[in-house]
C-alpha cells in the first residue's frame, strides 16, 4: 500500500516523458471542460422539479399540495417551481445547500419518509426546517420575484398593504413570519408564534 | 289493478299542468329557466369581494360576512388560519375583528380558554360575498330600522296632535 502511493508521488513528481507539454495542456483543457461542464449539468438536472418529483416522497405529497395553490396555477401562468423556493440560486449558497441535500439522499435509501404516515409524522420538523432556513436568510427566495423594492401598496389590498408598508418595511417581519404554508399543507401549528 | 291506474294517470297530467303553470314564473334560478334537456352557459364566476369593508346584516341573526378573500386557508386538524388573525391574543397584531366571545363557550355555557369545538370550523357559519347580481332581491329590514320608524310615526302623531 505504501509503496503503491510512493510510485505514484514519483509518477507525478517527474516531468512527462511520452506526451509533449502542448498535449497536455491542451488535453488538461479539454478535460477541464468536459469535467466542469458535466459537473454543472448534473446539479443542473438535480434542480429541476422533474428530479424532485421523481421519487414518490415528494410527488405524492408536496408536489400534490402544491398544485392547488397560487404558485402552481394562477392567473398570469408564471408559476414556481421546488428549486425556485427550496435551493437558494446563488452558486457558493447552492453548493452549501446541494451538500445539506446528501442527508435526503440518505433519507431516501432508508426510507424515513417513504410512507404517508411516516411524512405527515415528521412534517412539522420538516417545515420548521424550512422556516428556519427562510427565517434565517431573510426570505432569501421568496425574494427572488417577490422584490419588495418594486411592491406597489396601492395595487395591493388594503390589508395587505398595511403589513407591508409597516412590518415588512422596517425589516422587523421577513415574508415567512406571516406566509408559512404559503405552497404546502400546514404540520400541527400548536405552540407556533403568530397560530 | 286497471282501475288504479286511471287516477294515476289522471294525477299525472294534472301535475304536468301544474308544472308548466309554475314554471311560467320566473324564479330566478341559477339554470334561469334554461330547458332541461340543454346544458346551460355557464356564467363568468364572480370575484369575491375584498374590500375589508363589514357589511351590515342581510337577515335576522345572520353571521357577520367575511369581506376578504380566503383563497387556500387551512382550517383543519393541525392549523386554522383564521384563528391566526381573529383569536384573541392576535387581534393587537392584525386589527381585525375578535371572534365573539360566544365562540368561547361550550354548549353548556362553560368558557373554555381556546375556541369551543363546535365553532372550530369558520365557513359553516361565515361566507365570503361575490360581487355579484343578487338572483332574488332582499327586502330585509334591520330592528332598529323597524324601532326607529315606529318612532317617528309615534313621534309625529303627536307633533300633528299638538298642532
Amino acid at each position: 500500500m505504501k509503496n503503491t502511493i510512493k510510485r505514484i508521488w514519483h509518477t507525478l513528481r517527474r516531468p512527462s516523458v511520452h506526451y509533449s507539454l502542448g498535449t497536455l495542456v491542451i488535453g488538461g483543457f479539454v478535460a477541464g471542460i468536459i469535467f466542469w461542464g458535466g459537473f454543472n449539468t448534473a446539479l443542473e438536472v438535480t434542480n429541476t422539479e422533474a428530479f424532485c418529483t421523481g421519487c414518490h416522497e415528494m410527488r405524492d405529497n408536496v408536489f400534490e399540495e402544491l398544485k392547488t395553490t397560487i404558485h402552481y396555477t394562477n392567473r398570469s401562468g408564471v408559476r414556481a417551481t421546488c428549486p425556485d423556493c427550496h435551493v437558494p440560486h446563488d452558486w457558493t449558497d447552492k453548493i452549501a445547500r446541494k451538500m445539506q441535500a446528501s442527508k435526503e439522499v440518505w433519507g431516501k435509501i432508508f426510507g424515513t419518509i417513504n410512507t404517508r404516515e411516516k411524512f405527515l409524522a415528521k412534517r412539522r420538523e420538516l417545515a420548521e426546517h424550512e422556516w428556519a432556513r427562510l427565517k434565517a436568510n431573510d426570505s432569501l427566495e421568496c425574494r427572488n420575484c417577490h422584490n419588495f423594492e418594486y411592491m406597489d401598496y396601492t395595487a395591493q389590498s388594503g390589508r395587505a398593504a398595511q403589513q407591508h408598508s409597516t412590518n415588512l418595511a422596517s425589516g422587523e417581519k421577513t415574508c415567512i413570519d406571516c406566509h408559512k404554508g404559503i405552497a404546502h399543507e400546514l404540520p400541527d401549528m400548536s405552540g407556533i408564534e403568530g397560530w | 289493478m286497471k282501475l288504479s291506474i286511471v287516477p294515476l294517470l289522471v294525477a299525472s297530467i294534472l301535475l304536468g299542468i301544474v308544472s308548466l303553470v309554475v314554471s311560467a314564473d320566473d324564479i330566478a334560478t341559477l339554470r334561469n329557466a334554461t330547458a332541461i334537456d340543454t346544458q346551460k352557459e355557464p356564467e363568468a364566476i364572480p370575484k369575491v369581494n375584498n374590500d375589508d369593508v363589514r357589511r351590515s346584516r342581510a337577515y335576522p341573526m345572520q353571521p357577520p360576512l367575511i369581506p376578504h378573500k380566503i383563497d387556500n386557508y387551512q382550517v383543519d386538524l393541525n392549523a386554522n388560519k383564521c384563528m391566526s388573525c381573529h383569536s384573541r391574543d392576535r387581534i393587537e397584531e392584525s386589527q381585525a375583528p375578535m371572534v365573539s366571545v360566544t365562540h368561547y363557550m361550550d354548549r353548556d355555557g362553560n368558557f373554555l380558554a381556546e375556541i369551543s369545538p363546535r365553532r372550530y370550523f369558520c365557513n359553516q357559519c361565515h361566507v365570503v360575498q361575490h360581487d355579484a347580481k343578487e338572483l332574488v332581491s332582499n327586502q330585509f329590514v334591520d330592528m332598529y330600522q323597524l324601532m326607529n320608524q315606529k318612532q317617528q310615526e309615534s313621534g309625529n302623531q303627536p307633533a300633528e296632535s299638538s298642532d
